[in-house]
């Protein structure tokens, strides 16, 4: 595969907080219209990668290229945890959220952009709950509300960040479902998970992470015992050694 | 009963420019008070109200007892707080509360000892506790030109506010600057308080704003019906206090907030959404 084929690509991309690598030293690439699934222990640097493919967290060395893509287009879906779900809003205006991209703080709704809000919902299974307060839901619905944001972003390239953290088998099976749409669709999509059964099923790529590359491509070559005994022994070694980055400490 | 309710209006100006004062004031603190509940900021409204504190101290020295002067003071020391705290939560590992709370303590400190070094403990109890019922044209038009610059930035900033309170992040993968509503929020917590010190005093300005706020939350679930019946609550207490002030001689300050207290005390009993009554009703329907 040539660099021309990829959507996004890494390039010795290092994240640190408090100087402390959370990820390191990652290079690869995610090709357009590919299925990935990022695993890895706890404190792996699997949430640092989304956020620094989404622009949300800056690189302490390397960088993120996205190829024909502007980073505004990017469909980025939080960890559940990340939303404040005391604030009232609505499931429609919460959903409506989706087309921020397009409009800003300040754009017309168009009949349109309410409609195609309202479908987004239908076809996640909340049609009938537009008026409800989003904190009042399942978190099962409040994520499908907020695969319907994803939806309505219409985005080419689609970040979802643990989506099956707190739900239940039957919303894990349908938003499956709408992933595998995506992916059809020729979206490209990048998930975080824990479940390996999952990954396995419905994930054709696969990026095994601990604080650093263990293993990236077809899923059935990555996930091996060998891969995931080598990524737990990885990411314990560096617990033990608590340590500050290589190359900042050779810095300065 | 007309007479008891509409007579102090109709006979004494002051009167009625007090009743004018509250009714511009709750304009403006509905929606603030919402917010800064909503951004669970409950309590970086007092700390803002005593930062205004030094400033007003510093214009009432070169100026003397006039309100221009002490506003422009008050405002210029209360965005010099924010502005320092929100830098400090920024750039340090500090919480924004924490951050809010020392710049305060430290603007508080400042505007006692000018106050003291150079003033007298009356101007200090006027600062502190406003007097409303002194209100001469100058501070209706500052208190209603305040009143109408919040509502326009507030339905300016509506939508981002909202967005930025519900999912920041998302707001920040979008390439949205979310912060700039949040500064212009602050901004607007700044002039309604220096507009409301003049009436109610640093102390009791608070008051009108967040007390309606957190009464409302017990009666209504959306971002616009909570601000329109905060302020509604705020213009009640506002005239409730003045007629209780007026007939029973007590000072009106205090007496506003005090009706805005009731208003909560009896909202957290009786009200619909997480009220105790409520949750004792929802109880026993389910035992049965």
């Amino acid at each position: 595969m040539t660099t021309a084929d990829y959507l996004v690509e890494l390039g010795d991309l290092t994240v640190t907080y408090d100087r402390h690598p959370a990820l390191h030293h990652l290079t690869g690439g995610f090709a357009r219209g590919s299925l990935t699934a990022v695993v890895g222990p706890n404190g792996a640097g699997k949430s640092t990668l989304i956020k620094a493919i989404a622009g949300l967290v800056r690189p302490a060395g390397g960088h993120v290229a996205l190829h024909g893509l502007s980073s505004r287009d990017i469909a980025y879906m939080p960890q559940l945890a990340a939303i404040d779900d005391s604030f009232p809003i609505s499931v429609l205006d919460a959903t409506l959220l989706g087309h921020w991209r397009r409009v800003g703080a300040f754009g017309t709704i168009t009949r349109a952009m309410k409609a195609a809000a309202r479908e987004a919902l239908a076809t996640v299974g909340l049609e009938g709950f537009e008026s409800r307060s989003f904190g009042s839901m399942s978190a099962g619905q409040r994520q499908r509300a907020l695969f319907a944001r994803v939806l309505v972003a219409d985005s080419p390239l689609i970040l979802l960040d643990e989506p099956f953290s707190a739900v239940d088998a039957r919303t894990t099976a349908d938003l499956i479902g709408l992933i595998g749409l995506w992916h059809d669709e020729g979206r490209t999509v990048v998930a975080v998970l824990h479940d390996f059964g999952q990954v396995r099923r419905y994930f054709p790529q696969a990026l095994l992470l601990a604080r650093r590359k263990v293993a990236w491509g077809e899923t059935a070559d990555v996930l091996t015992d060998g891969n995931l005994l080598a990524a737990r022994a990885m990411s314990e070694a560096w617990d033990a050694e608590a340590p500050v980055c290589e190359d900042e400490r050779a810095a300065g | 009963m007309i007479d008891l309710l509409i007579g102090p209006f109709a006979d004494f100006g002051f009167m009625r420019r007090a009743l004018v004062a509250c009714f511009s004031l709750s304009l403006g603190s509905g929606a603030i008070g919402v917010f800064l509940v909503l951004r669970r900021m409950s309590l970086i409204g007092d700390t803002m109200a005593h930062s205004v504190l030094p400033g007003a101290a510093v214009g009432f020295m070169v100026a003397g007892l006039s309100l221009p002067a002490m506003s422009l003071g008050g405002f210029v020391a209360g965005l010099l707080v924010a502005l320092a705290s929100g830098l400090v939560s920024r750039y340090t590992p500090l919480k924004e509360d924490a951050s809010f709370a020392s710049f305060f303590m430290i603007s508080l400190a400042v505007g006692v000892l000018l106050v003291s070094t150079h003033g007298s403990s009356v101007d200090l109890m006027h600062v502190l506790f406003g007097s409303i019922l002194a209100v001469d044209d100058t501070s209706l038009m500052l208190m209603a030109g305040v009143a109408t610059v919040t509502l326009l930035l507030f339905a300016v900033i509506f939508r981002g506010l909202v967005a930025e309170c519900f999912d920041p992040t998302y707001l920040r993968a979008v390439r949205d600057q979310g912060g700039v509503y949040h500064t212009v929020f602050l901004i607007l917590v700044v002039l309604n308080m220096v507009s409301g010190f003049q009436a109610l005093g640093t102390l009791m300005a608070v008051g009108l704003m967040m007390l309606p706020a957190t009464a409302a939350r017990f009666w209504v679930a959306e971002v616009w019906s909570l601000i329109a019946l905060a302020t509604g609550i705020a213009f009640l207490s506002g005239y409730a206090g003045l007629v209780l002030s007026y007939q029973y001689n007590l000072p009106s300050g205090p007496a506003i907030v005090l009706v805005a207290g009731a208003i909560y005390m009896l909202s957290v009993a009786a009200g619909p959404r997480g009220g105790i009554l409520a949750g004792l009703v929802r109880r026993r329907h389910l035992r049965s």
